[in-house]
This record gives C-alpha cells, sequence and structure tokens, in this order.
C-alpha cells in the first residue's frame, strides 16, 4: 500500500515540471512551426496557411547559405580549438604542478562572464587599426611589437575558397563536384576572431570535465601500465584519452548547441560582419523579425535552428538511453 | 519518516524562501522626478531608446516640466539602449504584439512610424491635438506632410536631426590650406592630397552597416538632387537608371578612401580619427556635435557633404498615442508638452538635436546648432533612409542586406540590381 | 588495476620504451617541468588581458578610453568611472539578487526532486519524458519571446480574475515583474538541473535505494535522509551554473520587464551604453563590476564545481 501511494506521489512530484515543459517549449515551438507556415509579414499578425514556401525561399536566400558556411566553420574551429586547449590545459594540470588550484580557478573564471561582456572586450581586442595609415589598435600592436604578421582579424572580408581555375577546382570539376568551387564551401577568416574569443569563454569549462576525467581513472591503472614499461605519452594515448571519451561526448554536446545558437558574442563584437562574414543564423533570425518584420522567415529559420540542433542531440540522447539501459 | 512530518518541512522551507523573497522585494530607488507615491498614482510610460548623456538629461527635463503642470502623475522612464534603438524595438514590438502597450514610444517620422505602426493600425490619429495646439502653423510643411498619413496626423516631433553633415578638423584643414569639398570631384581630389599625407581622407564606422547605409544616402542625394532622391521612394525615380548607378560609383571611390577597418568601429570611435587629425573628414549626422563637445573638441569644422548644399537630409523623433495605452490621457498631455515652445526649447539644446517647431529661441543653441537652423528654415527637406523616414523598416532591411555585400565587393551593379529587387520586395517599385 | 589490463592484448606494454617504474618518474625531469609552468603562465596571461583591457579603460578619463590608447596606462588612473557605475548599477544589482536568489534555489530543488524521481523512481517511459524534458535546452530563446509574453500576460489577467490582492502583486508570476523574470528562468532551468541531479543520483547504487524501501523507508524519506545528504556536489553544480546563467542573461531580462525599477543588472548595464554615444570608460568599468559576482563565485566555489563533476554531474 505504502510504495503504491509512493508510486502516485512520485509521478505527481514530477507533473508540473512536465506541464510547464509542455507549455513553455513544445507549445512555443509548435507557435513558430505554425507561424513559419504561414504568411505573417508585418506587425499584424497573419496566420494564414502559406505551406513550405518560407523554407524554400529561405534556403534559396543568399544571406542563410552564407550563415550555414558560418555555422559550420563556426562550430568545428570551436569545438575543435576549446577541445584541444582544454584537454591540452588538463593534462598539463593534472601533473601534479604546484598552484594547480590558482591556475585551475583562474582559467575557469571566464566562464563566469557574459557573452556580451567578453564580445565588448575582444571587440577591442581585436580591432586591427589601419595599416595603411600606420595606425595600429589592439593585439596587433602586440603582434607588430613582436615582428609577427598583423592580422584584420573581424573586418577581413576574405574568404578562402577553391577557386574554379585552380588544379583543385579543375579536378573536381571533372568528377562532377564543382559546386565546391564556390565561396558558400569557404572559409570566412573573420569568423576565426569570434572563434577565437569563444574559445577563450568555454575551454576552461572543457578543462574543468577533462580534469575531472583524469582525476577519475585511477592511478592505479597508469601505474601498472607503467610498470609494464609504457611511457607516459603512450599511456596517455592508449589507455586515458579513450577512457575520456564519455566526456568528449558531453563537451562536444554542450560545446555544440552553443555553436549552433550563438547570438550574444557575435552581436556584441561584429555583428553580420564584412560581406555577412560573421552572420550567423540566430543574428538573421534577429533581425529579419524584429527589424524587419518578416515573422514567418524569421519564425522559419528558428525551427531550421531547432532542427539542426536536435540532429546533433537526439543520436546522443537515444545513444545514452540506450547504453545505460544497458548497464 | 511520516508523510506529516514531511509536509511540515516542506511548509517551513517555504516559508523561509518566502521571507528570503519579501526581504530581497525590490525597493523602487527614487528618481530626482518621481515624487513619493500618492493614494491613487496616475501613471504615464514613456519608453525610449535615450539612456545617457545629453538626450537622457533632455529626456528628464521634459519629464520635469510635465511634473510641473501635473505633480501627481508618477512618469514611468521605460528606455533600453542601442544605436537607433535596435533592442528597444525589439522589446517594444513584442509588448504591442503581446498586448501590452507603453503610454507612448519613441518612433522616428515617417515610414518607420507609418508603415510599421499606422498602417497596421495600432495608433490613435492627433488631428484634434494639432488643431488645439495650433501645430499646423509652427511645425514645417515637410515635417507635417512627413507625419501625415491618410489624411490625418500620427505623432509629434521633438526634434529635427540633419543627417548629411561633413565633419572635419579644422585645424588639420588650415595646417594644410585645405577647404571643405562642395563637389564630388573636389571631394576626390582633395582626398588625394590627404592619402599623399598619410592622412586617412574619410573616417567611417560601420559596425552593423547602418553608418554605411548613412553615407550611401547622402551621396544619393548629393548625386541625384533633392526632387530625384524623393522620387526614389515613391517609385517615381528608377532604381536601374543612370543616376543611381553614378551614385553607387560615387559610394565605391569614396568608401576606397575610407579606413580599412571601418567594419570594427562604430561612430564614434570615427570621429575619434578625425579629432585626433588621423583622419580628415567624417561624414556623419549631426549628434557628431555632441560627441565633439563631450570629448571637449574645440577644432570641429562642418559643412555640407558634396552636392548636397541646399539640401537638409531630415530625420526626427517623434511621439505618439498607441491604441489601448493605459493611460490616454496623460499621453495626451505629454504630447502637449513634447510639441511645445517649452518643452522643445528644454530638451534640444541639452540633446544635440534642433527644435520640430520653428520658432524656438536660436540662442538657447551652440553655434553649430544655430546654423542647422538657419539650414532648416530655408533648405530643401528631405527623409533620412537609415533612420526610418524615407523607408519602412523591412525595406531598410533589404537594402541593409545588399549594402553589407557592396561594401565589401564594391560590385556596382550587382548592387544595383539588389536596389532595385529591394524596392520591389518593399512593393513600391513594380 | 590489474583486472582492467585484460582489455588490452597481452604484450601491449612491452614493445614500448622502458623508463623505469619509479613512482616519482610521475613528475617530469626540470626542464620540461619548466616548460609545463611556462606554457601554463602563457595561458593564464592569453585569460587574463581582456579583464586587463576592461579595467584598464575603466580607469581612464572619457577622452582616453578610445582604441589608439588602448594599451596605455592611464595618465591619472581614477575611480571615477567606477564610481559613475556603481552609481548607476546599485540599484539594480539589488533587482539581480532578488532575481537570481530565489530563481537558483528553487530550480536547483526542483532540478533535484526530478532528478530524483527520474533516477530511482522510473516508470514505463520515463526515459522518453526525460529525454523530452532534456529537449527544452535547446530552443532559441529569440523564437519563442512572443508567446511567452503572450504566456505571462493571461497570468496577469488569471491572477487579476482570481482577486489577488494589491500587496500580493509582487509575487504574481506574470509579465513585467522579478517574479515573471524568475519563473521563466525556473521553468527554462528544468532540462539542465535534471540532466545533472538525474546523472549524479545514478551514480548511487540502486541496491541503497532498494534496500531502503525493503526496511520501509517512503518516497520523502529516501529522498531525505540518503540522497540529499549526498547532494552537495551536484548541488554545487547546479547551484554554481543556474547562479551564472540567470546572473548574466539578457533576452529575458531586457523583453520580460517594463519598469526600469525592477530590471536586473545586464540590462541597466547595457543601457550604460548609450544610443548615439557610448562612454566606453563607464562601460567597460560597469562591465567588470557586474561580473564581479559571477567571478568571485567561480573564484572562491570554483572547487566544489569541480568536486561536484568529479562525482560525475555531466559525466554523460
Amino acid at each position: 500500500m505504502r510504495l503504491n501511494w509512493d508510486r502516485i506521489f512520485s509521478i505527481l512530484l514530477i507533473v508540473p515540471s512536465v506541464i510547464a515543459i509542455a507549455i513553455f517549449v513544445y507549445g512555443f515551438i509548435g507557435w513558430t512551426g505554425w507561424v513559419s507556415l504561414s504568411n505573417w509579414d508585418g506587425l499584424r499578425p497573419d496566420l494564414s496557411w502559406a505551406g513550405v514556401v518560407n523554407y524554400i525561399k529561405l534556403f534559396s536566400n543568399a544571406r542563410f547559405q552564407i550563415d550555414i558556411r558560418n555555422t559550420i566553420v563556426f562550430t568545428l574551429f570551436f569545438l575543435g580549438a576549446s577541445m584541444g586547449l582544454g584537454l591540452g590545459l588538463a593534462i598539463l594540470l593534472d601533473q601534479g604542478i604546484r598552484g594547480e588550484n590558482i591556475f585551475r580557478s583562474l582559467f575557469l573564471f571566464p566562464m563566469s562572464i557574459s557573452f556580451i561582456v567578453t564580445g565588448v572586450a575582444w571587440r577591442w581586442l581585436l580591432a586591427p587599426g589601419d595599416p595603411a595609415t600606420g595606425r595600429i589598435t589592439g593585439i596587433n600592436v602586440l603582434l607588430e611589437k613582436l615582428n609577427l604578421p598583423t592580422s584584420r582579424w573581424y573586418t577581413d572580408p576574405t574568404v578562402l575558397y577553391i577557386r574554379p581555375e585552380s588544379g583543385l577546382g579543375q579536378t573536381l570539376d571533372l568528377i562532377g563536384l564543382d559546386f565546391l568551387t564556390n565561396p558558400n564551401f569557404g572559409l570566412p577568416l573573420a569568423m576565426f576572431s569570434i572563434v577565437l574569443a569563444a574559445t577563450w569563454q568555454m575551454s576552461g569549462f572543457v578543462m574543468a570535465m577533462y580534469l575531472a576525467g583524469l582525476r577519475g581513472i585511477s592511478e592505479e591503472l597508469r601505474e601498472a601500465a607503467r610498470i609494464d614499461g609504457a611511457s607516459e605519452w603512450n599511456i596517455y594515448r592508449h589507455i586515458i584519452l579513450p577512457l575520456l571519451k564519455p566526456i568528449t561526448l558531453s563537451v562536444v554536446i554542450v560545446l555544440g548547441h552553443i555553436s549552433l545558437k550563438i547570438f550574444d558574442l557575435v552581436a556584441a563584437m561584429s555583428k553580420k560582419g564584412p560581406g555577412f562574414a560573421t552572420d550567423v543564423p540566430a543574428y538573421f533570425m534577429f533581425e529579419t523579425t524584429f527589424q524587419g518584420d518578416h515573422y514567418s522567415q524569421g519564425a522559419s529559420i528558428a525551427i531550421f535552428m531547432l532542427i539542426s540542433v536536435s540532429l546533433l542531440i537526439v543520436p546522443y540522447l537515444v545513444y545514452s538511453t540506450r547504453t545505460e539501459t544497458k548497464v | 519518516m511520516s508523510a506529516k512530518s514531511i509536509a511540515f518541512r516542506l511548509f517551513i522551507l517555504l516559508g523561509v524562501l518566502a521571507l528570503i523573497l519579501a526581504a530581497c522585494k525590490p525597493v523602487p530607488a527614487p528618481t530626482p522626478t518621481t515624487p513619493p507615491p500618492p493614494p491613487a498614482p496616475k501613471k504615464l510610460e514613456i519608453f525610449s531608446w535615450w539612456t545617457t548623456g545629453g538626450e537622457a538629461a533632455g529626456l528628464l527635463k521634459m519629464f520635469d516640466i510635465y511634473n510641473a503642470k501635473f505633480p501627481d502623475v508618477e512618469i514611468i522612464n521605460a528606455t533600453v539602449a542601442g544605436g537607433a534603438g535596435f533592442e528597444a524595438k525589439v522589446v517594444l514590438k513584442t509588448r504591442m504584439l503581446g498586448g501590452d502597450p507603453p503610454d507612448s514610444f519613441q518612433v522616428h517620422m515617417g515610414r518607420e512610424l507609418i508603415d510599421t505602426w499606422v498602417v497596421n493600425d495600432y495608433m490613435e490619429p492627433l488631428d484634434d491635438l494639432f488643431k488645439e495646439e495650433g501645430w499646423d502653423k509652427v511645425f514645417p510643411p515637410g515635417v507635417l506632410e512627413i507625419v501625415s498619413y491618410d489624411g490625418h496626423y500620427w505623432s509629434v516631433p521633438v526634434n529635427i536631426h540633419r543627417a548629411n553633415v561633413l565633419w572635419y578638423n579644422t585645424k588639420v584643414f588650415a595646417d594644410n590650406g585645405w577647404t571643405p569639398p562642395a563637389t564630388f570631384e573636389e571631394f576626390f581630389a582633395l582626398a588625394e592630397q590627404m592619402k599623399a599625407k598619410g592622412i586617412t581622407p574619410l573616417a567611417l564606422g560601420d559596425v552593423g552597416i547602418w553608418a554605411s547605409v548613412h553615407l550611401f544616402e547622402v551621396v544619393l542625394a548629393g548625386t541625384l538632387g533633392p526632387e530625384k532622391y524623393n522620387g526614389l521612394w515613391t517609385g517615381e525615380t528608377d532604381w536601374g537608371g543612370p543616376e543611381v548607378k553614378q551614385a553607387l560609383e560615387n559610394m565605391v571611390k569614396m568608401l576606397e578612401y575610407a579606413n580599412a577597418d571601418h567594419s570594427a568601429l562604430s561612430w564614434d570611435q570615427a570621429n575619434d580619427l578625425v579629432i585626433q587629425g588621423k583622419a580628415g573628414m567624417t561624414i556623419m549626422g549631426d549628434w557628431v556635435d555632441a560627441d565633439n563637445l563631450a570629448k571637449k573638441f574645440a577644432d570641429s569644422g562642418w559643412a555640407p557633404p558634396p552636392g548636397t548644399q541646399g539640401v537638409f537630409i531630415a530625420l526626427s523623433d517623434t511621439f505618439g498615442l498607441p491604441k489601448g495605452a493605459p493611460h490616454p490621457e496623460q499621453v495626451k498631455e505629454w504630447l502637449r508638452v513634447a510639441g511645445s515652445k517649452e518643452g522643445q526649447e528644454a530638451f534640444n539644446p541639452v540633446k544635440g538635436s534642433i527644435c520640430a517647431r520653428n520658432d524656438c529661441d536660436a540662442a538657447l543653441f551652440g553655434p553649430y546648432l544655430q546654423s542647422a537652423m538657419q539650414d532648416w528654415a530655408k533648405d530643401a527637406i528631405v527623409p533620412s533612409l537609415a533612420h526610418g523616414a524615407a523607408a519602412s523598416e523591412s525595406w531598410v532591411t533589404y537594402i541593409n542586406d545588399v549594402m553589407t555585400v557592396f561594401v565589401t565587393d564594391l560590385d556596382v551593379a550587382k548592387a544595383q540590381a539588389g536596389l532595385l529587387q529591394a524596392c520591389k520586395d518593399a512593393e513600391v517599385c513594380k | 588495476m590489474t583486472s582492467l589490463r585484460r582489455f588490452f592484448p597481452d604484450n601491449f606494454f612491452k614493445h614500448i620504451a622502458l623508463p623505469d617504474g619509479h613512482p616519482l618518474s610521475r613528475l617530469p625531469r626540470l626542464g620540461v617541468r619548466l616548460s609545463f609552468y611556462l606554457t601554463l603562465l602563457a595561458a593564464s596571461a592569453f585569460y587574463l588581458i581582456p579583464i586587463y583591457i576592461l579595467v584598464m579603460t575603466g580607469l581612464k578619463p572619457y577622452a582616453e578610453a578610445n582604441l589608439a590608447q588602448m594599451w596605455q596606462l592611464p595618465s591619472t588612473p581614477s575611480l571615477e568611472s567606477f564610481r559613475q557605475a556603481y552609481v548607476t548599477l546599485a540599484t539594480y544589482f539589488k533587482n539581480s539578487i532578488a532575481l537570481v536568489i530565489p530563481a537558483t534555489l528553487l530550480s536547483a530543488f526542483l532540478g533535484s526532486i526530478n532528478g530524483y524521481v527520474l533516477s530511482k523512481w522510473r516508470f514505463r517511459g520515463s526515459e522518453i519524458l526525460f529525454t523530452l524534458l532534456l529537449f527544452g535546452m535547446f530552443i532559441p530563446y529569440q523564437s519563442i519571446l512572443i508567446p511567452l509574453v503572450q504566456t505571462l500576460q493571461r497570468v496577469n489577467q488569471a491572477a487579476q480574475a482570481l482577486g489577488v490582492p494589491e500587496s500580493l502583486n509582487w509575487l504574481v508570476p506574470g509579465y513585467g515583474s522579478i517574479a515573471g523574470l524568475a519563473f521563466v528562468h525556473i521553468i527554462y532551468g528544468i532540462p539542465i538541473t535534471t540532466l545533472i541531479f538525474r546523472n549524479y543520483y545514478a551514480t548511487i547504487p540502486d541496491e541503497l535505494v532498494e534496500a531502503a524501501k525493503i526496511d520501509g523507508a517512503s518516497l520523502f524519506g529516501i529522498y531525505r535522509w540518503i540522497l540529499l545528504p549526498i547532494s552537495m556536489p551536484a548541488f554545487a553544480v547546479v547551484l554554481i551554473w543556474q547562479f551564472t546563467s540567470i546572473w548574466n542573461e539578457f533576452l529575458f531580462a531586457v523583453t520580460l520587464t517594463q519598469n526600469p525599477v525592477i530590471r536586473p543588472i545586464t540590462v541597466a548595464l547595457y543601457n550604460l551604453a548609450g544610443s548615439y554615444i557610448v562612454e566606453w570608460n563607464v562601460q567597460m568599468a560597469g562591465a567588470f563590476m557586474a561580473a564581479l559576482p559571477t567571478l568571485l563565485v567561480y573564484l572562491f566555489l570554483g572547487r566544489f564545481f569541480m568536486r561536484g563533476l568529479l562525482a560525475g554531474s555531466l559525466k554523460g
């Protein structure tokens, strides 16, 4: 009898959260979805049915195509840099360094700052100045003093892409992949400034995760490997890194969904950037909805963002629930 | 552990939390213009993006005038910062769509007001108010035309800003024997001389792109002249025609003389370059005057940009009465203050703009503003593009997108096609 | 442990070079250690430079707060900008505290209960329910602003219809109040807090709970006497995470509060930037001060965060 009451109570405890999420997440997503399929353009809501025409127009929109490219570039490099730096620092700190606590707090604190403040600070740091007139500002001042090449950072409209006339371009053309010789498949150099600022902010978090993971690998395992004659380097490569896989997965999920939705940082640093070089879907959505009053277009961008995040998250969720029920 | 003791503990926990909430309840900070709450407080919520500096000070002065007449009304100064009110518009539109309009909100006169709010039936007409206050005699006809639609008046302009001003460093010019250029040819010739001396000819700070759109509207006005410029916004002037092409080509040359890091700077950081003597000129609205004063820059000179002598590109901040405003009577009184000589004379010298009325006392204003007032009385008045007067916000965002690409690739043909398409998308051109 | 060696092929380690297995070989030689320290110092410089910019610019007068003089020390360092920023931000600081503390506590509590139920009182479909709950973390918040405002308006209307007395109005979680903003943060905090607690409680063996149930402990009893006392690491992670997120959050703060008197500090900080003129020195000083609480939380409580992560809160 007791257990039955407890069962009922346990479900009752969950019910408020379920209702809240049902309304505030799924209900609102439904609303956004409906708007994306409507004709709402202008400040008066017009929810008449329009079908998928907004999505068709969206994918043929030049700015949106650039946004997709920018998101992919940002995600790849942001994840790569944060994970590389975070893992590297975690391994360093795991060596039994003196003052580990201080370094750890130092690396972790950028996470506590809002993206807007980070954006403002890095906007100043990476303001390039105008080398033509000898006016240099920001980090370029230090780079120049050290005789290193300066960069135009986020004012650089250059997109590195495979030129159709180049050797590689012509090869691709021969095998029918000539669509790849297009700036939409290129690297916008300005984006790296955003990557830098975002990595500064989140690599401490990655470091904390990996450090916790490293501490969780028992010393005896490493001892055993050492007794068998393994060098430190090989211990890391063959034992420790594979054991950190679950953490890597968590990190990819957390950073991935931040990068797909990135907005505050871009708005504070460079906005859409020269020639949309730092434009991202969230920023496009914001502008088109609240400045241009194109609500249905904004909603379709939002749904697109949601779907792209789902593509990242859902496989992970399925995988983790499955491995858990196994254990 | 019995359910009763659990419930008891939960109750205690909730009680403690409630006490924390009560202790942390935000205490309203006393502002200088808000009197202590009376028994049945009347309120007035004014929504704007005037958060700091002269703008905020001017707004507070108008609040003072209002409260002197109506001491029992509590004015809520709802502001959201951000250049040209981008963030503020998000909040405003969200509220209006959510059915919670503020009592009155700042809105740019012209198409921004009409196409966003009036056409969609969010505003009340103000014809009676205009008649009572005799404003149809005091505001210039150009302004009256821009705040009307469908035969009615929809908002009260508080100020006038001029968009087409060429600012320069008088000391640098004097040292080199330069004079401000009156035509595009003179501008480019002067630019060459500046370049030779290592001075950036044109300081531009267009993060967020609007400053480049601002520059473009000045070039458009200078190339096309006032009639054809006005025709762009009604569909009479052909966006695909040779004049627009010429304007785009002028723009290309101007951009080539601009600083390379313009997408990293805001307009005031570009003005810094002029102040420091690193750049020769900047083309920006007359809020530069306020910036110069704040930075105590004494060598500021101004002139009409090339081709726009006798042309006044105007933008204006106005207030209206939204439908469903919680306190319409208070709003009407506020609008009276906003449109009154007293109100505008209190606001504008501090804000750094000139009165929309043509009867303000010039002695109250600084030297630049006095010259602006003289020009205002005799120049041809045309609406600004970048600041919501000439085109609807929807159209402006299309143009912004075209300009974002144009400023980088300087492709005239592509930009002209884009501008023509933008006009069609805005349903003004066929 | 030797039992794990069975995962590796027999001669796996033999073919690798043989340094001595002395325990102290764990600490690399002096040259290597020096390079470690240098790398860490370089990394520290990387992390500190932006703060340096914030503080230095804040110490300068307006005329010097520009890009050209970015690296120069202020001619006369003065706390004037900090004072100005402080005067502007002080009230909003209180508002942020009034928002963040209840919202953090309540959302941690809620996440803990949810995590408990979903890990120790599983039922058919509870995993799917958890996944559906988790999904709420990933929506772009810009896209739901309008229906959110409309829903919160309805809460206000409902409260009015129910005749909530004027004095209790501030408790109504509707549009335009700190309570409403806290309410929104609590709801959108449900996914992440539930995730953290559920993962944490999953590391506690089910047998412990089963044994307690057999001994006659109730739903609340198990929570109160077994799980809650050992939940501190998870609470640490959640409280720190939520405190930071809610303190720094801007979009909801600016959209859902109309009366400037109750605004949180993020909006006030944003408003330090004028629409046409930005006083960079005041803005940077203000940004630094607004970031101080969360910064201090991380500096002093960071190790509890670490301990919580160690205990498996976000391990996946």
